[in-house]
């Protein structure tokens, strides 16, 4: 298992020109990117909605590689997104789980079966053409290069050490620079969207 | 049943409508009322469908469509459209998505009587929302449809269009 630090520094060099959708990884990847303008870090406008927003991306944007990071507990509230996502195959789409096996901003209390389910499996299944799992930070890294060198849609399972939030959320550290507003227009801007 | 059928929102009277603003996806789930527009849709080359298998599902795909330049058309039914509730507050009133909802108003009735509680909660749940919305019943209607994408686009919000009648879908 590694941390969601760790797992996103192992895939910031191979960015490049990516938008990317940080989800609940968000205040971590704030310290590592070095394209702000193409990140979207909206925090947590809806549960369950990050695979939508970052597919709405992706077909709108097919010149574009698109890098989610997701979580286990988004993706179990919209567990019918991935079949949308496999019938559209955006091949610019690139969908990365962060599995901690629990609700770690309410304090940790695990999700669903958090023991037993194999997200890469359920991808696959929704008809995802390519799905992985990684438990270790090694072998994870190891394959970057190859999963990001083939078209998507592909899906990424991993395992991540639970970070848990215990603070009452108006006590956290607001690790958020911009407002969700200002993350779209720059992001559009950046994009060349005129809007 | 005469003057029901005379005054009858055509399918491709939507496409058309759809065409002339510029929508380029349409994310959609389908109802009772969408059959034949389906088949229109699906033919028609400028439009890319994205099927969704829950309403609040199109709300963040419209919105990262929107982030991304595109021009998505969200066409759903009054119940999913209450099923999205928090995907419609989060994904599209949060981040100013100016996006057009068509919503098939089923139960609804021009006089106001109706035993489907999906008819009796549809206006006030936009309204609690404080989503706008303009009913469309019949051809006559259809320019609603333009002053909703207008609408969308100055204010930066989501904006309804009740469809107040069937496609006839099935009546062909």
């Amino acid at each position: 298992m590694m941390h969601t630090a760790e797992m996103l520094k192992a895939f910031a060099p191979f960015r490049e020109d990516a938008i990317v959708v940080p989800g609940r990884g968000g205040r971590f990847w704030t310290d590592l990117t070095t394209r702000p303008n193409l990140d979207a870090p909206l925090g947590d406008p809806a549960m369950g909605g990050h695979a939508g927003f970052a597919l709405g991306l992706a077909l709108a944007q097919p010149r574009k590689r698109v890098i989610l990071f997701d979580s286990e507990g988004d993706i179990l509230m919209s567990l019918g997104m991935l079949v949308t996502i496999a019938e559209q195959q955006p091949p610019n789409f690139y969908h990365f789980l962060m599995d901690n096996g629990v609700y770690a901003t309410t304090g940790g209390q695990p999700v669903p079966n958090a023991d037993n389910v194999a997200y890469e499996v359920i991808a696959r299944g929704a008809g995802y053409p390519r799905a992985f799992a990684f438990q270790e930070l090694e072998k994870f890294s190891a394959a970057l290069p190859e999963i990001l060198g083939k078209p998507g849609p592909v899906f990424i399972a991993v395992k991540v050490v639970p970070e848990i939030e215990n603070e009452p959320i108006g006590r956290r550290r607001r690790w958020q620079t911009r407002s969700r507003d200002r993350v779209i227009q720059d992001l559009r801007s950046e994009l060349g969207v005129r809007r | 049943m005469a003057d029901a059928a005379v005054a009858a929102l055509s399918p491709e009277t939507v496409l058309a409508e759809m065409k002339k603003n510029g929508v380029t996806h349409v994310v959609w789930l389908p109802d009772s009322e969408t059959n034949w527009l389906y088949l229109l849709m699906k033919a028609e080359p400028s439009l890319r469908l994205v099927g969704v298998s829950r309403e609040g599902h199109a709300c963040s795909i419209a919105a990262g469509l929107s982030a991304g330049g595109a021009r998505p058309l969200i066409l759903i039914q009054n119940t999913g459209m209450m099923e999205s509730g928090d995907s419609l507050r989060g994904w599209l009133l949060s981040l100013n998505i100016p996006v057009v909802l068509m919503v098939g108003y089923r139960g609804w009735t021009r006089h106001g009587v109706t035993q489907d509680t999906a008819a009796t909660y549809t206006e006030r749940f936009l309204m609690a929302f404080g989503i706008n919305y303009y009913l469309v019943e019949s051809d006559a209607d259809a320019p609603r449809i333009a002053v909703a994408f207008e609408e969308a686009e100055r204010t930066k919000r989501p904006v309804v269009v009740l469809v107040g009648d069937e496609y006839h879908g099935f009546n062909r």
